[in-house]
This record gives structure tokens, sequence and C-alpha cells, in this order.
């Protein structure tokens, strides 16, 4: 076991130090935390359950994002390009191949995965700034290529998908929301954890030696090829998920949704979350997730005193967005994870400042 | 031949619009490392703010342009004292974020005052035609090419022979050595941001004179990076180059082959010139281990 005191978490053996939790408050806070998942749909009504529904492929996408920008180093604009390849892969495979519905989520991932790779290659020339235009490029290329190839839509410009039916277990109107729910809630763990135990592994540490000094990480037998690729592929591998899942679950495939402001947003979610923490890529698209409609209650709110401002919400949403980056970048850049790290130390520590 | 002749000035001025906007850019990278996302934006609210001062203030077309200045270098000021000079140091991927997140703040900002609909602005530029070798050509086009090819020669005269424009150039080149020389590192890095706020104001302006007063004008701001990246990131002749490249492809493309494609014929540029030779074809060889 591990004891606790003002001084930090002693580890009495080598198990307990490769335990995921150690303290008996982050049980306590684990309980705490699976108790609302689990009432949250007793709790929420249909539209909040919409929004933890998008909140939770936000978060797959956003894990998948700081797997690669927080944890690699390596900067990506393209996530938008990522998202669209795994909706369309899953959308046109269950659809017009008539394959199941998660054998086609699955090749969804596995060719995100590829084509993420594919765009990835500039990485092993270019760094930072330059790299970061690169990503740029294969956002606006994928977007031509999906928007241009009329073959994709069969001429219609967007796809509809199916509602989703895993052998025999079907979504029903009635209930959409809260199956979907359950479903996406189980993913979503699942990818949590993957990505949790992924850097806990030889490649996972692999991908954070290149993040902190490429060249150490060189001398020390990492192949830097290798984990940058790999980097890439597994990151967008987790996106085209997220991709797919959009697809099932939105039932409509265009073009709109994966535009450059796409990307931003996800990486303004890992900025606002903290960069290099999977806890903090799930903070981030909560966050982020939340802006909106939080807005939209506040400037409803505020309309009988101020008529006139709910025309102006988007602009709104959108100089919200920018300050809430701006901010955190300024204050905390290293985002609400910090936050949260520093609110337990000053309870653990009270009375005393450290 | 008609056909190619229009495309050549349209590409010509396209192009001009596209260096004046790079200049901004590469300004900025050049003295401070700094890409900013947000330069489509300056465009915009430089040409919103001349807006304001010419048509709704009614004031006269030089009082206009100069009012249009001072709030240019304001902002300039503004964004590099309490945005980015917080974050020298801070990571590529932090800098990068923080003028994506400013551009979304003005760009709202922008449409809270102003809508989101087409402002009827007044041409400034004479809109007639003349005729050469048969094919009808819009003056204001070629005054645009004017205008941006003085504005550029001013501000290549201005880093040849001016105190503060060699200052920048030393900085550019080593902030130590630079620093050791007396030279105020803080100052040089404000007139960057100023300097760019006031050429993107120039490039907003004649980009709403030759299309509209509108929000699209924040759009031209993606085109720039395959211009800075084929004419290399640090070099103001680059953005020339790059420009005048940018500009005359997209409109040969357009013209001849396929409106749609234009649009994406930039980044195909672009990836290729990352490939081939990152630095661009001036830019300033840096032998960086990857």
């Amino acid at each position: 076991m591990s004891t606790v005191t003002a001084t930090g978490i002693h580890h009495r053996s080598y198990r307990a130090e490769l335990r995921l939790r150690h303290t008996k408050a982050q049980y306590v806070r684990l309980a705490l935390m699976v108790g609302l998942l689990l009432a949250a749909p007793y709790v929420l009504d249909r539209y909040w359950l919409g929004i933890a529904n998008t909140i939770l492929i936000a978060v797959i996408g956003a894990v998948g994002l700081n797997i690669l920008v927080g944890f690699t180093g390596q900067i990506s604009l393209g996530q938008g390009g990522f998202l669209a390849v795994g909706a369309y892969t899953s959308a046109i495979l269950s659809g017009r191949a008539g394959l199941p519905v998660p054998l086609s989520i699955l090749i969804a991932v596995i060719m995100t995965a590829a084509i993420g790779a594919f765009f990835g290659l500039p990485a092993l020339r270019l760094k930072g700034l330059y790299l970061a235009i690169a990503t740029l490029a294969s956002q606006e290329i994928i977007m031509f290529i999906v928007r241009r190839w009329t073959w994709l839509t069969e001429g219609q410009g967007f796809i509809e998908v199916e509602r989703l039916s895993i052998l025999g277990w079907s979504i029903k109107r009635q209930t959409f929301e809260v199956q979907w729910y359950w479903l996406l809630l189980a993913i979503t763990i699942a990818v949590v954890v993957v990505a949790r135990n992924l850097f806990r592994t030889a490649l996972g540490r692999s991908f954070m030696a290149v993040r902190d000094q490429d060249i150490a990480a060189q001398a020390i037998g990492v192949n830097i090829t290798r984990a940058k690729v790999t980097a890439f592929a597994v990151s967008s591998g987790f996106v085209g998920l997220a991709g797919a899942l959009t697809a099932h679950y939105t039932e409509t495939v265009t073009w709109e949704r994966f535009t450059l402001d796409v990307s931003i947003l996800y990486l303004a979610m890992i900025i606002v979350g903290g960069l290099g923490s999977i806890a903090g890529a799930v903070y981030g698209a909560i966050f982020i997730g939340l802006l909106p409609p939080l807005l939209t209650e506040a400037v409803e709110a505020l309309s009988t005193s101020m008529p006139g401002l709910t025309d102006q919400l988007p602009a709104i949403r959108n100089a919200v967005f920018g300050v809430a980056i701006i901010v955190f970048l300024l204050v905390e850049p290293r985002g609400l994870d910090r936050i949260w790290t520093r609110l337990k130390d000053y309870v653990r520590f009270w009375p005393f400042r450290y | 031949m008609n056909t190619f002749i229009s495309l050549t000035v349209y590409g010509l001025s396209d192009g001009a619009l596209l260096a004046l906007a790079a200049l901004g850019f590469v300004l900025i990278y050049k003295a401070t490392r700094v890409i900013n996302f947000a330069q489509g934006e300056f465009l915009l609210v430089g040409a919103y703010m001349f807006y304001t001062a010419f048509v709704v203030m009614r004031l006269p077309l030089v009082v206009a342009a100069l009012f249009g200045v001072l709030v240019a270098i304001v902002l300039g000021v503004v964004v590099e004292r309490f945005i980015l000079r917080p974050l020298i140091g801070e990571s590529a991927i932090s800098v990068i974020m923080v003028t994506i997140g400013l551009s979304a703040v003005l760009k709202s900002l922008i449409q809270i005052f102003y809508g989101t609909s087409v402002r009827e602005q007044p041409p400034i530029l004479p809109t007639g035609t003349i005729t050469v070798a048969g094919t009808t050509i819009p003056v204001n086009r070629l005054l645009v090419i004017g205008i941006a090819a003085i504005v550029l020669t001013a501000f290549s005269a201005f880093f040849q022979r001016s105190r503060h424009g060699i200052a920048m150039r030393a900085v550019a080149d080593d902030q130590q050595a630079a620093l050791t020389m007396g030279i105020s590192v803080r100052r040089v890095f404000t007139l960057a941001w100023v300097l760019a706020a006031v050429s993107a104001l120039i490039a907003g302006v004649l980009l709403a004179d030759l299309s509209a007063v509108e929000q699209n004008i924040a759009a031209f701001g993606l085109i720039v990076f395959p211009v800075v990246i084929l004419g290399g990131l640090d070099s103001v002749p680059g953005t020339v180059l790059g420009g005048l490249t940018i500009g005359l492809l997209k409109q040969y493309v357009s013209g001849y082959a396929d409106p749609g494609l234009a649009e994406v014929v930039p980044y195909l540029v672009l990836v290729a010139i990352l490939i081939v030779r990152p630095y661009g074809i001036f830019g300033e060889t840096r032998i960086e281990r990857v």
C-alpha cells in the first residue's frame, strides 16, 4: 500500500507504485464519478443528454489529439480532416456496402490511422511551426477531396446514415439519447482506459521522450521515425473512431462538420484541459462542449433586459471561445488539469500554504 | 489571348495584395518568431475601421486613412504588449493557439458591431476600364498593383536605410547580439506588430475596394501560408515572389481548369515546397536535425 503524508505520497512496494490510483481519496472520487455517470440518464432531460452524448464523442477525439499534440509534441491542425475520413468511411461501408456497423467502424478506425500516418510523414522532416502549416495543408486537401469527389456522397452532397442497430439491438426513437448515452459511455471509458495505459508502455514512453528532447531520445535508442509515425497513426485511430461515431449518432454526414474550425475547436479543448494529460483532454472536452449551451442559457436569461442579444449569440459564442483560449494560455498554460491538482493540494495541506 | 491578359492582370493584382498581407506576417515571424494566424483578421479589422471612418463618420479620404492607421497602430501595440509578450519563450503550440484565439475574438467583435451583411462603400479607386491589345482591363486592378509596389518598396527602403529598420534586421539576425549593441528588443517586437497591422490595413482596404466590405476578407489570411512558405518565412522579397506566383497560379487554374481546384492548388504547392525545400525560395537555410 501507499501512505499519504504532508510530504507527498510514499510507496512501500513497486507494485503499489505501478497502480493507477494510490490513495483512498482517489477511490472515493472514482466512486463519486461512476455514481454521477450512472445517474445522468435518469436526471438529465433529452436536450442535456444529447449534449452529454456530443461531449462523450468529443472526449474520444480530444484524447486522440492529445496523444499527438500533448504527449508527442507534434502540432496538428488536421483533426477535422481525420474526423471526416472516419465518418465517411464508416457511413459508406455500413450504408452502401452493407457491412455490419461494428465492422465498418473498425475499418474506419484502421483507415483513419493509415491516412493519419501518411499525413504524418512530413513530421519526419518538419518541426513545430512548419509542421503546423503542413497539417493545415492536409486539412484543406482532405476537405477538397471530400467536397469535390461526388462519388462519396453519390452526388447528394451528404450521406444519410441508417439508425444504428447491432445484432438485433437497435436504437429506438423514444429512447434515442438514453441508448446512445450507454453505448457512448462504454466506448469512451474504454478509450480513456486504453489511452491512460498506453503511456505506461514502452511505446507511450517513447512518444513522451520524442516530445521532451528528440535528440536525447534517439541517443537512448528510441526509433524517432517509428515513434512519430506511430503517434500519428494511434492518434488518428482514436480520431477516426470519434468521426465514425459522429456519423452514426447524427445520422447525416456533411463536410461542414469537419472544417478547419473543428480542428481549432479540438485544439482548444486540449489547451484548456491541459496538454499532455488524458484527464485534461476529458476536462477540456467537457468545458468546450458545455460552453455553447450554457452561453445560450445565459443569453436567454438576459434577453428580457437586453433585447437583441439573442441575434448576437453566434458571435458572442465565438468571442467567449477566443477569450477562453487566450486567458488559459496566459494565466494557466497547463490547463484545467493543473488547476484541479493545485486545488487538491490546497485542501490537502490546509492550513499550511505548501 | 484576351483571357490570358485579363487572367494575368487579375492574378498580379491578387498576388500584390497577397504580398502585402504576407509582408506583415513575415515581419512578425522575422522579428519575434511568432506565426500569426490572425493576419486575415488584421485585414478585416483594417477594412472595417477604414469603412467606419470613411462611410459612417463621413471623414475625407485622407483623414479616414489616417484614422485607420491610428487604429492599426493601437491594435498592434495592444496585441503585442498584452497577448504575445507574456508568451515569449513558450512552446510553438501555445503561440499558435493564442493567435488563433485572437483571430476568433477579432472576427466576432467585428460581427457583433457590424453584423454579417455586406457593407456598401463607394469605390476609392477609379472604376473605369482601359483596353490593352483588345482586352478590357479594370483600372482599379492596375492601380492596386501600383500601390502595392510602392508600399512594398517603401517598406524595403525602411529596412535598408532607417535606424529602426536596421534595428529590426539586427534583432531578426541575432537577438542577443542586438541586445548587447543597445537595441531595445521589446521596442522592435512592438514595432513589428505595428508595421504588420498597418500593412494589413492597406491590404484590407484595397481588397475591400476590389471586392466588398464583408467578413470573407478574413479568409485571405489562410492563403498567406502557401505564399510565405513558398517565398521563405523570413524573407521580404520572398513575399513578393510568393504572392505573385500564388496569385497568378490561382487565376490561371480557375480560368483554364476549374475554379474549385484553384482553392486547393496553393496548398498543393505548399506541400510540394515543404517536401523539396522547406525554407522556401529566399528563406534562410537553417539546418535543424529532426
